[in-house]
């Protein structure tokens, strides 16, 4: 059987805007993958613990509240940690362009802002997943 | 690279065991070296499987019991199947979402888990992965299958305790007569306790309960419980009558029965699936697949026949004699 793309869409803190998220893990499903989501509210810990267990070869970041540039970066330094640097990571959301640069810096593959069509995030995913 | 796999997993690499998972999961050659080492540290974790229709709280109730299970110093890995889809492959799995609280927990290991087109609610590689799961050095290993209906009941070949939730409102007394799901339960929860109609429900359930004493003899009664697992009320009671119908299983003699049917019944499956696999692999390759076809479409073959021929055909074939021969050489 053929290797499935497995991904984990999260929102990291306190926010409870979750449409985004949902919608973006349906997209990614009908595009074949499996999705986990794992609600709202999670902590960078929970995110990578969740990536770890679950072997995830992306890790889909959705903030709307303005804490992406505390939450994601604290997310990629986990995952280095615990050695997960081959897994994809993006975030998505009310993210100003002005913080693109700092974010893929930080180590963020990609932020897919408002607006972007959701075949683009696909096809993203598709081209840049690590084979295991 | 399987032995450093399997040595990793054995001293408790929760990323080495995810990866193994993985492999499970697309039938990758890679995950057989290494399950073969790990094969003799397995058969120690003891399986419970939550079972139900689809939104009856099983996510939440396996939640608060991982939770409940903790308190007593034991490990606890949990697998979660969800439907794969059967247009696209993709899947959304969310049962993590309820289990949230058990995140941080690192003697808690989760999995989620998609049916990949596998029916009987479960996905194939389920027992697989309770395997590396207990040779991860997990004491009690949660199953919580798909949302089920009547029939899907897949479960019981790999659970030690098999819990089935309802919840009020689904049905009557007729319900609970059926065979199927009502016949596979070592323990009832009636869950969502709260609602209007448990009272009801678990009138019902224990009234099929009194039938079944009446029509054979058992040496275990399911109890019926009732819980509200959202609020953690009556999951402390469904832990004791887990570890009652443990004690039974032991004492009676027949966990090691159990166990046994369910080895003979796994080694057939395996055998089953990786012949159909070689049959199929070389009858598609060989494009006589495509050609037999034509000739049933025609009814210028039956399929009867056709069966027949491949069999006496690959029972005989070369390699399927070299096989033999090395085997009673070695």
């Amino acid at each position: 059987m053929a290797q499935k793309i497995k991904m984990i869409m999260a929102k990291p803190g306190l926010d409870g805007h979750d449409r985004g998220a949902k919608l973006l893990a349906r997209v990614c499903a009908e595009a074949g993958m499996e999705v986990v989501y794992t609600g709202l509210r999670q902590t960078p810990e929970m995110i990578v613990a969740a990536a770890e267990q679950e072997d995830a070869d992306v890790v889909g970041l959705s903030s709307l509240s303005g804490v992406h540039n505390y939450f994601f970066p604290k997310v990629v330094e986990l995952m280095k940690q615990k050695g997960l640097e081959d897994v994809l990571l993006v975030g998505g959301g009310i993210i100003p362009e002005e913080d693109y640069d700092f974010l893929k810096k930080s180590g963020m593959n990609a932020i897919f802002g408002p607006g972007t069509p959701t075949g683009a995030i696909v096809d993203f995913i598709k081209e840049n997943v690590r084979k295991r | 690279m399987a032995h450093d796999f399997a040595a990793q997993i054995l001293e408790g690499s929760n990323r080495a065991a995810a990866r193994l998972i993985s492999w499970l999961e697309d039938e990758d050659e890679r995950a057989y070296e290494c399950m073969k080492e790990i094969y003799p540290h397995t058969g120690r974790a003891f399986v419970v499987g939550i079972t139900g229709s689809p939104g009856a709280g099983k996510s939440t109730l396996t939640n608060a019991l991982a939770r409940e299970i903790r308190q007593s110093g034991l490990k606890v890995g949990i697998l979660a199947v969800d439907p794969s889809s059967p247009f696209t492959g993709g899947a959304l799995l969310g049962d993590r979402v309820r289990m949230s609280d058990l995140a941080d927990d690192p003697d808690i290991y989760i999995r989620s888990m998609a049916t990949r087109g596998f029916l009987g609610g479960m996905a194939k590689a389920a027992s697989d992965v309770v395997k590396v799961l207990d040779a991860l050095g997990k004491d009690v290993i949660v199953i919580e299958t798909v949302g089920v209906g009547q029939d899907e009941v897949d479960i019981v070949g790999v659970a030690d305790t098999t819990c089935v939730v309802l919840v009020p409102g689904l049905g009557d007394a007729i319900q609970s007569m059926k065979a199927g799901i009502m016949e596979i339960a070592d323990v009832f929860v009636i869950n969502k306790a709260d609602r209007p109609g448990a009272d009801m429900l678990c009138a019902e359930v224990s009234a099929r309960i009194e039938m079944d004493a009446h029509l054979r003899e058992r040496g275990w009664v399911a109890p019926v419980n009732k819980s509200v697992a959202v609020e953690g009320v009556g999951v402390h009671e469904l832990w004791l009558s887990i570890e009652a119908h443990r004690k039974y299983l032991f004492d009676s003699g027949r966990f090691y029965e159990s166990r046994r049917e369910k080895i003979a019944k796994e080694a057939l499956r395996m055998i089953h699936g990786e012949l159909f696999r070689v049959v199929r692999e070389q009858l598609e390759q060989s494009g006589r697949l495509d050609a037999a076809v034509e000739k049933l479409m025609n009814k210028k073959l039956d399929p009867y026949t056709l069966m027949r021929d491949t069999l006496t055909e690959w029972l005989s074939s070369s390699q399927c004699k070299r096989r033999h021969d090395e085997d009673t050489k070695g």
